[in-house]
């Protein structure tokens, strides 16, 4: 049995995540979202409205009314790029057990591919500075800041994502676990938390709740899920996927 | 993040060549946890970007008793390496103290190494730093600077480094590895980062082109008696406010060799000759810990909301001696 990498160091506050009391910047914000807020903060947008137009673009792109930028094809600028767009380069990228062929500029993230690029939606990027774990996967099967690496940087490497882990409609383990102890509430954090969860289950810890919440650390949860979520990690990881 | 190119080198010498041929405005990445957030809020902005993955630098190595260590080894690799735990335990703790387990996933020896600091002032572009932008300034002088550094500071300066591995390493004697134009040459830990003075934008002795290729720690006598302590705001995912490295020989209850270093105080990673001094040859009791940690901490020189640090840095060294010692 490992040792706890901090016993006798530090001791972990009860209740919750060592880190849920974090002022963190919140933790929302799909490029959609960013936009539907920042149009809200003007004060002249409502939500309902702002909503009802995306729809309408998307509808109007559906038939084809409105063009699509020329560089939207396989290499869609995702949010946070400045500048004008350079000239993207060719990837492979191995994820949940697939290659999927794509063109990226360099600057892209692996988040960012996932999502904007492959249609992978299930990482979360909710702080974007590798502070929130919402966009964790499993790189070579070991959890990572998908927000923090580039896709470029990625090729080769076997990664997993929250759509990778279910076999067909049998969910993963943990999956099952964060569903029987209600481990979310808004469910923004838990993608995230679960794939944290699963390579946290291969790592050299303790058995311990402390373990758990201080193995659980980078995943921050700001509806503050966290009893649920350690019961659910304290559950699911000594089952077998 | 603004537009990148982007090249992956596959060994030593082709990184040194590809980061020579565009010296000013290109970069070596590794496990980018630290590079791509400082390019993300713009403080970073390297053109092109060196992909140093490839490179043969990831392995950790018995030499004559003591460690190699490369410098791509992932941080959660070298914390849980059965070597390190047995014979260097404050490096494993030191490590495991730092970040989240994604980031120790990723992040590198040799960044961490060169990891920058947390000084608000110097991750906000639209604030003055003189560490960013030099001349411009220092926003954290009369501003908020209850997480800055009290020891090394200087007129121009004040942020702190902010590496857990590196209060270890200083502590540990350890030996920096770089690999650059003009070839190979060795640095002492102690020597390697730079205090800021008027040049708070210099902070190690890195030239230009250069890279870490390995970290060495020398066999010793006193590791396998080490200890790391870190307070923080929150128990874990937080920087330290003050932390302390010590490792310690003892001869029956009296200390014959120590070794002191302290983090979250300093400017760089902050080793205390001053407090080995007082601790060799005194019997290792609550008395001596003081007298150690009152001359670790003689120089400090507080602001407006960090003199808590200088009570706090005290009382976690005297408290980390204890542990090491055994007698708590």
């Amino acid at each position: 049995m490992a040792r706890s990498p901090l016993k006798g160091v530090e001791d972990s506050r009860p209740g919750g995540f060592a880190c849920m009391s974090d002022p963190k910047q919140p933790p929302h914000g799909d490029g959609a979202e960013r936009e539907a807020l920042s149009a809200l903060d003007d004060g002249k947008t409502t939500r309902r409205e702002f909503v009802g137009t995306a729809v309408v673009g998307g509808a109007l792109l559906a038939t084809g009314l409105l063009s699509l930028p020329a560089n939207a094809k396989g290499s869609a600028k995702a949010p946070g790029l400045e500048g004008p767009p350079v000239a993207p380069v060719p990837l492979r990228l191995q994820i949940n057990g697939k290659e999927h062929a794509l063109e990226v500029e360099p600057r892209v993230t692996l988040l960012d591919a996932l999502r904007e690029n492959l249609g992978l939606t299930g990482s979360k990027k909710g702080c974007d500075l590798g502070q929130c774990g919402a966009c964790t996967v499993l790189v070579e099967g070991r959890r990572v800041n998908s927000c923090l690496t580039l896709a470029v940087m990625q090729q080769g490497k076997q990664i997993t994502t929250i759509e990778g882990l279910a076999q067909g409609d049998a969910l993963h383990p943990m999956q099952q676990s964060f569903l029987a102890h209600d481990g979310f509430q808004c469910g923004y954090c838990t993608p995230g938390q679960i794939m944290s969860a699963v390579g946290f289950s291969r790592e050299p810890w303790g058995q311990t709740d402390a373990d758990i919440r201080e193995g659980m650390c980078g995943n921050i949860c700001r509806c503050g899920a966290y009893p649920h979520i350690v019961a659910a990690v304290r559950d699911g990881r000594g089952k077998k996927a | 993040m603004r537009p990148i190119d982007y090249t992956a080198a596959h060994d030593v010498k082709g990184a040194l060549q590809t980061l020579a041929a565009r010296p000013l405005d290109s970069a070596p990445i590794g496990g980018g946890t630290n590079l791509v957030d400082l390019m993300k809020i713009h403080v970073q902005n390297p053109a092109l970007l060196v992909d140093i993955n490839g490179l043969p630098l990831a392995e950790i190595q018995e030499v004559e008793g003591g460690l190699r260590i490369g410098a791509l080894v992932r941080n959660s690799d070298l914390a849980n390496h059965p070597l390190v735990r047995e014979r260097y335990p404050v490096l494993s703790e030191a490590l495991l103290a730092g970040a989240s387990p994604q980031l120790r996933n990723m992040a590198t020896v040799g960044g961490n190494i060169l990891q920058r600091t947390r000084c608000a002032y110097f991750r906000d572009i639209s604030q003055p730093c003189n560490k960013r932008e030099p001349g411009s300034g220092c926003g954290a002088m009369e501003g908020f600077n209850r997480m800055h550094a009290v020891l090394g500071t200087s007129a121009q300066c004040i942020a702190a480094n902010p590496s857990d591995m590196s209060v270890a390493l200083a502590a540990l004697d350890a030996t920096v590895h770089v690999s650059g134009p003009q070839g190979e040459r060795t640095v002492a830990f102690g020597d390697f980062h730079l205090l800021p003075g008027s040049t708070p934008e210099r902070e190690t002795v890195l030239r230009p082109g250069e890279l870490i290729t390995h970290v060495s720690l020398p066999a010793s006598r006193f590791a396998a008696r080490s200890r790391y302590l870190k307070v923080r705001d929150r128990a874990s995912y937080a920087f330290a406010l003050a932390s302390a490295a010590v490792a310690i020989e003892l001869d029956g209850k009296t200390i014959k060799d120590a070794r002191v270093a302290l983090g979250g105080v300093g400017t760089k990673p902050w080793r205390s000759a001053e407090a080995e001094k007082a601790l060799i040859g005194q019997p290792a009791d609550e008395v001596h810990f003081k007298a150690a940690a009152a001359a670790a901490l003689k120089g400090a020189k507080p602001r407006a909301h960090n003199a808590f640090k200088v009570e706090l840095a005290r009382r976690t060294l005297v408290r980390v001696l204890a542990l090491a010692a055994g007698l708590a």
